[in-house]
């Protein structure tokens, strides 16, 4: 377990609107700073409902997000991102019209934060460096994903939210993709959304599941292993 | 496979570039093959169609961006007209002609307060009105429909329904230039060269600077670009004003040669309707093409209609066109499949 003090984001019992549909019905998840958080869960669930709770980009309407200590609830999504969280959504949302350098110039947020993290980014992503001038709707499917994850570093921001990034992805893409998210949680934290429980045992240190707009189960990812009867249950895995 | 036979933009500048043969080739043949006539044709139609696009590229933004047909474009356009008439002339109701003697000078004041009324009209009605009803795409079209026809009135009421005629002269509205032989006044050359100018201006504003490209993001998912930290509401307040200040510019500077009536507004929203749709919803490229072939194809028609005594046959070209444009491509010159 960690401390309170460990928390860099704290999701407590949040319920959360869609329409007239109840999604989520109560909803907690803490996120120690430094590590990797990853939601699990079966398709509708309610794990992508709860990153864009935490982004302002659903309304909670119940519960509480704080984030170092400061409340989310009812901020902005623009505001919610000036606090230092980045957002990878599910299915990449990069812009299809603007060219690479153009989908990471938009995500800078003060003069110097793209010139002082593209190197990093080409880092982790070398790809990026030779499509810099493409449209990004010329991107294949894991070029777009690195995009998108490239985007969310180029201001300086402490905590991401990454929805599905294997989603859809040959698995040396996946590959790829685990070794920068791997490097990127040196000095960031993460909040992982993951179908794909491999990909979710190789990289998270911290789990959550997520049933039915429920939080059901959380703890340190190298257990989950031993709880057979929790993930067939919750998770379809044998 | 459906109805869309013209797929990418390659296609799509394939299309452009045969219409505008179409439309010139018929323009020749509807000269008789002379040139001062053809020229006559070609000088009005890029008139017009740089008068649509002042009023197009307002609408098109701001459909791209907000997902809003605003229907009092035209209205604004009528705005600037009546106010660049009236700061003209010493019977306006606003009269100015003591304070500014210069007929050159007063046309200028006019062309500024109309811009600054554009705006900030448009910054209202954005602002106070359209912000609340932004999850009521139904209730904003009603919105925009009813405040044209508040500011319809408005105009009635300050400069009733007498259609007013430009007849004060100033400089560039009487010289003249030569083009196939065909004197034409300056004035006209004016207004195209303006409008080519914003077209390059706004394209370079939309290129080239961070708030061209958060405009263009904007457009293709305005929640992705507020997840990145932006405040997307002071993006659409800024484009929204911007787009009814350059309508109301059109008016203004259409004032000279159109006058100011009260069917200007409705005129120019219909037309500019069709441009919009026609070029690609959102897109900027076919806004301004749409606008250009738009306006030859109108002035060919106009001088059609008088030969063959059908003179309804210039008002529904621009209808014409989009359905035929629609036939060979549902997403318009330039726009997404949707």
């Amino acid at each position: 377990m960690t401390t309170n003090t460990d928390k860099l984001l704290d999701v407590r019992d949040i319920h959360t609107f869609i329409g007239q549909f109840h999604i989520l019905e109560g909803v907690s998840v803490s996120v120690p700073r430094g590590a990797i958080t990853v939601l699990l869960g079966r398709n509708g669930a309610g794990k992508t409902t709860t990153l864009r709770s935490i982004m302002g980009l659903n309304q909670v309407t119940q519960g509480d997000i704080t984030y170092m200590n400061d409340s989310l609830v009812g901020k902005s999504a623009h505001k919610i991102a000036q606090m230092g969280i980045g957002y990878v959504p599910e299915h990449r949302a990069i812009f299809k019209e603007l060219s690479v350098r153009e989908n990471l110039q938009i995500a800078a947020r003060q003069k110097g934060d793209l010139e002082n993290n593209l190197d990093f980014v080409f880092e982790l992503f070398p790809d990026l460096k030779r499509l810099i001038d493409l449209p990004g709707g010329n991107l294949s499917g894991g070029q777009q994903q690195m995009l998108a994850i490239a985007r969310a570093l180029v201001p300086d921001n402490s905590l991401l939210l990454i929805d599905e990034p294997s989603e859809g992805l040959a698995p040396i893409i996946i590959q790829e993709l685990i070794s920068a998210i791997r490097t990127l949680a040196a000095n960031k934290t993460v909040l992982l959304v993951e179908q794909n429980f491999r990909v979710a045992t190789l990289l998270a240190d911290y789990f959550v599941i997520i049933d039915d707009g429920h939080s059901v189960a959380s703890g340190n990812m190298s257990d989950l292993h031993k709880e057979h009867e929790l993930v067939q249950r919750y998770l379809g895995v044998a | 496979m459906g109805s869309n036979i013209f797929g990418g933009k390659r296609d799509a500048w394939l299309l452009v570039l045969v219409m505008l043969v179409a439309v010139l080739v018929f323009a020749l043949i509807t000269s008789e093959f002379r040139l001062n006539n053809f020229a006559i044709t070609l000088v009005s139609g890029l008139f017009q169609g740089m008068l649509l696009f002042l009023v197009a590229s307002g609408l098109s933004l701001v459909f791209g961006l907000m997902d809003i047909l605003n229907f009092a474009q035209g209205a604004y356009f009528m705005v600037g007209a009546y106010l660049a008439y009236d700061l003209q002339h010493a019977t306006g109701v606003f009269n100015i002609t003591e304070a500014v003697p210069d007929p050159n000078i007063r046309f200028i004041v006019g062309v500024i307060v109309a811009i600054l009324v554009g705006a900030f009209l448009g910054w209202v009605l954005e602002r106070w009105l359209l912000r609340p009803l932004y999850d009521r795409p139904l209730f904003q079209l009603v919105l925009t429909f009813g405040v044209s026809i508040i500011m319809l009135e408005g105009i009635r009421n300050i400069w009733n329904t007498t259609p007013y005629s430009w007849t004060e002269v100033f400089g560039i509205r009487e010289a003249q230039f030569t083009l196939f032989g065909q004197d034409f006044s300056m004035y006209r050359l004016f207004v195209i060269g303006v409008g080519v100018l914003l077209i390059i201006g706004i394209a370079l504003l939309l290129r080239r600077t961070r708030l061209g490209i958060v405009v263009r993001a904007g457009v293709e998912d305005p929640e992705m670009v507020s997840a990145l930290g932006i405040n997307v509401r002071v993006v659409f307040t800024l484009v929204f004003t911007l787009g009814c200040a350059v309508a109301a510019f059109g008016g203004a500077i259409a004032a000279p040669f159109l006058g100011a009536t009260i069917s200007l507004g409705a005129t120019f929203l219909i037309q500019s309707i069709a441009v919009i749709v026609l070029g690609g919803l959102g897109s900027y490229e076919g806004t301004a093409v749409g606008s250009i072939i738009v306006g030859l194809a109108l002035a060919t028609m106009q001088q059609f209609s008088i030969q063959v005594s059908i003179p309804v046959l210039a008002t529904i070209t621009p209808m014409l066109l989009l359905v035929l444009v629609l036939m060979v491509r549902p997403q318009g010159l330039f726009g997404e499949a949707r």
